[in-house]
């Protein structure tokens, strides 16, 4: 999968959650998005993104709801 | 004329609680007040003769063909303009009336030709029946004198053809265009005898006729007259079906001969259309027997190959061991399918069946993708399900309404028919308010009777922004609908919105300057729709196909909300749904996150109940969104395909970047009425059926589950979901239905809200409307009434943020797509009828302003370009843009538009945003150079289909 793109993908859903005025709302919102619609494949490829350290173009929710949801979101080994 | 099989009760049905009592021969009956004597005499069974008179029109009290006597009253009213009165006798025969009715006769026949038998309305016409029925039996007045006889025939409309000579001036035809159609097309020219019917100065054709056929039907001559009996004469039987064309989903006569369509005539107790219909439906229905009609199986090893035609048994088995291959090869998620929104929900829900439990994955999605499903994710988020709230009938209680990216008249025109019904108003009741939010000046903004208060005329992208200072209006002005909110909503979340939408950033003031709507007529329209005691929301793919498309979604959950209206006739919001069965794909579990009836696949209990019906384990992770599949096609992991009815290479954004996918895939699997673009890239190919070829249900944008029959065989011997159910055998997960109401049997079983559905039931009832439930047996019309599906109503933070997709020096205007009357989707039915005379190609409306600064010419071709690529296509200059806004359709593919468009999406479900990019326009006559690679291209697929595989002309 592009990474960048899903980059992309996993911005425009934080700039949608990033407006609740309680941050870990907003973070729960972003994380649990990606875990009830992105297929498990497009959830490893941004953390593979993560893990590259490409996070200077990442929103900073999506940073956050990765590493605190890291758990629910990581798909289980295909 | 309507078929002269099925009752005409004379005058419309009047609905009022209130009976009145009186004897009609002696007869006593009993009628809602307000109903006419001659409805009243026809529902008792005692015919009265007529000619004006019908009942999908008011009276109009002309011809005096249906005189009756009333007991002490002086003189002969006519039956058809006198409302019944408690205690009346009438009587309808007499010496006296038989007379009166005779003379009438004798001079309408006076000037009309008699060639009763060779006309092609025999046995089917009012006139000729009316002659007999008042014992006609000499014409004294020859045709020496004046008459009508000499007229010439206007064939121009290629539907129907529009004989003067048989004209009688009933003037059914002008009124059904008013009433019933709402386009003011015909007029009576002249006065007394010298008066005739015309379409304006000019013919059919080139009048503001839309073609509905409404005049036709009520014409009671063979004046107007479709051409289709005028070649194959009259029907000898009827079949009750539904619409395949749009999410209004009319129901319709199918009048046959043999297994021969003769016409499609709308269906008087179609609850959806209540008789009306549109030039598709109507019309449009010949692509079932177009040459281009795929009859053999065919399959090939590369697409670099021409097709070798094989059995049904050879092509199912060939795609079975080729999903079996790349599944062992490259994993159990590296297939999936598409479903069609075109194809019934039996057939959709097999489909989504086959994938989660043949396949064993989620991967299966339907082209709701790229239209409604921000409106499925917003409604379920906001109001608890994914659905519509209202029927159609509901605008008729309507107030005030708003139409937000919609173009009604275009693209749902039987709806607009009855919405402009509304807006025009009824005697004795005013019209309703209109708020019309679209970038462009549709139709409705300003047509016959019919004028919007506000045309919010915004820029494109910027509609949570006008939404939000709608609601920034209502709540700070305070007048929003506080005790409703507090009855109905949750209150915590009521309070973080209401803090939100009042922050001074959503005011229309501060927002003006990107939305490009003056404030005070966003304080103007927020008053009227406020101060409406029933207001309603109508939507459609101008809202949803934005990168804040499901954000739009809530934005209008949220307003309907904030005034109080959801939960009863005349209010809600109203998704206007683009294909015949979207909401049918949808309901049927279409998506991948979710199973049928929306539960999504990661709740357990639900995965378990399909899992114990289906004998096999449901996967608990989301699959892929199409999109999603394009991207992991190119990257490797996503190998095989199989699409049911669907055009992804043409109806896709972004084209190159699908075909790319689509030529990655080592099998792809196509099943479709005719080789479409995608299927230029398949390597097996499946002919489908069309919807005369097969039984089913379509369900409509108000949820009503209508039935589709079977009238005539699978041109290639099987039916769709006869398809699906063999590829499914031959892969090893064995399904057994002998016919389409086992499956719908499965489907109830397993879905709350469809557990009272079944085919009986449909019969019983004409359609149902789901939930159909222990709850609501007969179905449920209004949605949320008394509280909302989720429970409370959820208002939802709706921040306004600007689209990725700019204007820039190098692209300096926004193009946004939409659809036309008479095409559909991407065409491939539409353009293969003779609706082709109105379009016959895509072209680019630009502002007079954007032209001239460019040099570009009215009719001229010119090069489409964006960041993504380029086109070319012809240019029209109109004032109905505003500058820096251009508009193209995309019905035909070689024009390209998708070449266009971009990749970008609604950040919630991947919906593309079709509606805005930035581009640049220049003259320019030659193709692009993707139009010629796709010339190339679709000439050679083409020429790989052995001729023996396709209808042909005579077959
Ligand atoms: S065209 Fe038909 S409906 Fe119209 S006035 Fe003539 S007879 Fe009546
Ligand atoms: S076909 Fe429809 S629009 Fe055209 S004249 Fe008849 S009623 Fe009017
Ligand atoms: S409005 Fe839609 S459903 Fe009705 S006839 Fe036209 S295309 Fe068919
Ligand atoms: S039918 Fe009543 S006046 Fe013509």
């Amino acid at each position: 999968m592009d990474g960048k793109k899903l980059v992309r993908m996993a911005n425009e859903i934080a700039a949608f959650f990033a407006v609740d005025p309680a941050r870990s709302t907003a973070i729960e919102g972003v994380a649990t998005h990606l875990q009830r619609f992105w297929e498990p494949r497009m959830r490893r490829a941004i953390f593979a993104e993560l893990d590259a350290g490409a996070t200077a173009g990442m929103h900073e929710l999506v940073v956050a709801a990765l590493q605190t949801h890291r758990q629910k979101l990581e798909p289980a080994a295909s | 004329m309507y078929s002269n099989k099925v009752l005409d009760r004379g005058t419309p049905e009047r609905t009022c609680t209130t009976t009145v009592a009186l004897h009609i021969d002696g007869v006593q009956v009993h009628v809602p007040a307000g109903t006419s004597v001659m409805r009243a005499a026809i529902e008792a069974g005692v015919k009265v003769p007529k000619l004006c008179a019908t009942d999908s029109l008011d009276a109009f009290g002309s011809c005096r063909l249906c005189v009756v006597e009333v007991e002490g009253r002086k003189g002969y009213p006519a039956s058809c303009t006198t409302p019944c009165e408690p205690g009346m006798k009438v009587k309808t025969q007499s010496k006296k009336l038989a007379d009166l009715r005779r003379s009438v006769m004798e001079l309408y026949i006076s000037d009309h030709p008699l060639d009763c038998l060779t006309c092609p309305a025999n046995g089917n016409c009012e006139l000729q029946d009316m002659a007999g029925v008042v014992g006609l039996r000499e014409v004294r007045y020859g045709y020496e004198g004046e008459n009508h006889l000499t007229g010439t025939k206007d064939t121009s409309n290629p539907y129907f053809s529009f004989d003067p000579t048989k004209c009688i001036v009933c003037s059914r035809c002008v009124r059904a265009c008013e009433e019933v159609q709402g386009t003011f097309a015909l007029t009576v020219e002249g006065r007394g005898f010298g008066s005739k019917i015309a379409a304006g100065p000019t013919d059919f054709l080139n009048s503001e006729c839309v073609s509905c056929g409404a005049c036709v039907q009520a014409c009671p001559t063979a004046t107007l007259m479709e051409k289709s009996i005028v070649d194959q004469g009259q029907p000898d039987h009827a079949v009750v079906t539904t619409c395949a064309y749009c999410g209004v989903g009319c129901a319709f006569r199918a009048e046959m001969k043999g297994n021969e369509v003769v016409r499609m005539v709308p269906h008087k107790d179609g609850k959806a259309n209540h008789g009306h219909s549109c030039v598709k439906g109507r019309f449009a229905w010949g692509y079932a027997t177009h040459p281009d009609r795929l009859k053999k199986p065919m399959i090939r090893q590369k697409i670099s190959d021409p097709w070798r035609e094989v059995s049904w048994q050879e092509a199912i088995a060939y795609a079975a061991s080729e999903i079996k291959r790349i599944q062992a090869k490259y994993g159990r998620t590296s297939v999936g399918g598409i479903t069609s929104s075109r194809c019934t929900n039996e057939e959709t829900f097999l489909v989504q069946k086959l994938v989660r439990a043949g396949f064993g994955n989620n991967n299966v999605d339907t082209c709701a993708r790229v239209c409604h499903s921000p409106t499925g994710y917003g409604l379920k988020q906001t109001l608890g399900e994914s659905a519509g709230t209202q029927d159609f009938d509901s605008v008729d209680f309507t107030d005030c309404v708003i139409v937000i990216g919609a173009n009604p008249t275009d693209g749902h025109p039987v709806f607009a028919s009855r919405m402009k019904r509304r807006l025009r108003g009824t005697p004795g009741k005013e019209g309703a308010g209109l708020i019309v939010i679209d970038p462009r000046r549709i139709d409705l903004v300003r047509m016959p009777h019919v004028e919007a208060e506000f045309h919010l005329q915004l820029k494109p992208g910027t509609n949570v922004a006008v939404m939000n200072s709608l609601a920034h209006v209502i709540v700070t002005e305070g007048l929003a609908k506080e005790a409703y909110v507090r009855e109905r909503c949750d209150l915590v979340e009521w309070e973080k919105w209401r803090a939100f939408i009042s922050l001074p950033k959503n005011s229309p003031e501060a927002l003006a300057a990107d939305t490009g709507v003056p404030a005070a007529q966003i304080r103007g329209a927020a008053r009227l729709f406020a101060a409406a005691p029933n207001g309603a929301i109508y939507y459609g793919l101008g809202v949803t196909e934005h990168s804040q498309g499901s954000t739009t979604v809530m934005t209008i959950a949220n307003l309907a909300m904030v005034t109080g209206n959801i939960g009863r006739p005349g209010v809600g919001v109203n998704p206007l749904r683009g294909q015949n069965n979207v909401q049918g794909s949808c309901d049927m579990g279409s998506f991948p996150h979710e199973l049928p009836g929306y539960r999504h696949v990661s709740d357990a209990a639900t995965r378990e109940l399909f899992a114990s019906v289906w004998g096999r384990p449901i996967d608990h992770e989301p699959g892929l969104r199409i999109p999603n599949m394009f991207d992991a096609a190119v990257d490797g992991s996503f190998k095989a395909l199989y699409v049911q009815g669907e055009d992804i290479a043409q109806s896709d954004p972004d084209t190159q970047h699908v075909q790319k996918a689509l030529e990655s895939l080592e099998c792809l699997i196509v099943q479709d009425i005719f080789l479409n673009e995608t299927a230029k890239y398949a390597h097996v190919l499946l002919p489908g059926s069309s919807f005369l070829e097969k039984d089913g249900t379509f369900t409509n944008a108000e949820r009503r589950i209508s039935p589709v029959r079977k009238v005539m065989p699978p041109l290639a011997g099987m039916a769709d979901w006869e398809v699906t159910v063999a590829f499914s055998n031959a892969l090893g997960y064995p399904m057994h239905y002998d016919h389409p109401r086992q499956i719908m049997a499965e489907i109830a079983k397993l879905t709350p809200t469809f557990t009272g559905v079944s085919y009986e039931k449909i019969d019983l009832l004409g359609s149902i409307q789901w939930p159909c439930n222990d709850a609501a047996p007969e179905g449920t019309p209004t949605m949320h009434e008394k509280q909302f599906v989720r429970g409370k109503g959820r208002f939802i933070l709706t921040e306004y943020v600007a689209t990725p997709e700019r204007t820039t020096r190098k692209f300096p205007l926004i193009l946004t797509t939409g659809r036309i009357l008479s095409q559909y989707n991407v065409g491939a039915q539409t353009r293969r009828t003779e609706n082709k005379v109105w379009h016959d190609a895509d072209v680019l409306e630009i502002h007079p302003h954007d032209a001239e600064q460019r040099g570009i010419k009215d009719g001229e071709m010119v090069s489409l370009q964006s960041r993504k690529g380029e086109t070319t296509l012809r240019a029209t200059i109109t004032e109905r843009m505003q500058p820096g806004v251009v508009y193209t359709t995309f019905h035909h593919p070689e024009s390209g538009v998708n070449v266009v468009t971009t990749e970008n999406s609604d950040w919630a479900t991947n919906c593309p945003e079709y509606k805005v990019t930035a581009v640049q326009v220049v003259a320019h006559a030659k193709k692009s150079e993707w139009q010629r690679e796709f010339d190339t291209f679709s000439a050679t697929q083409e020429a790989f289909v052995p001729k023996t595989a396709v209808k042909g002309e005579t077959s």
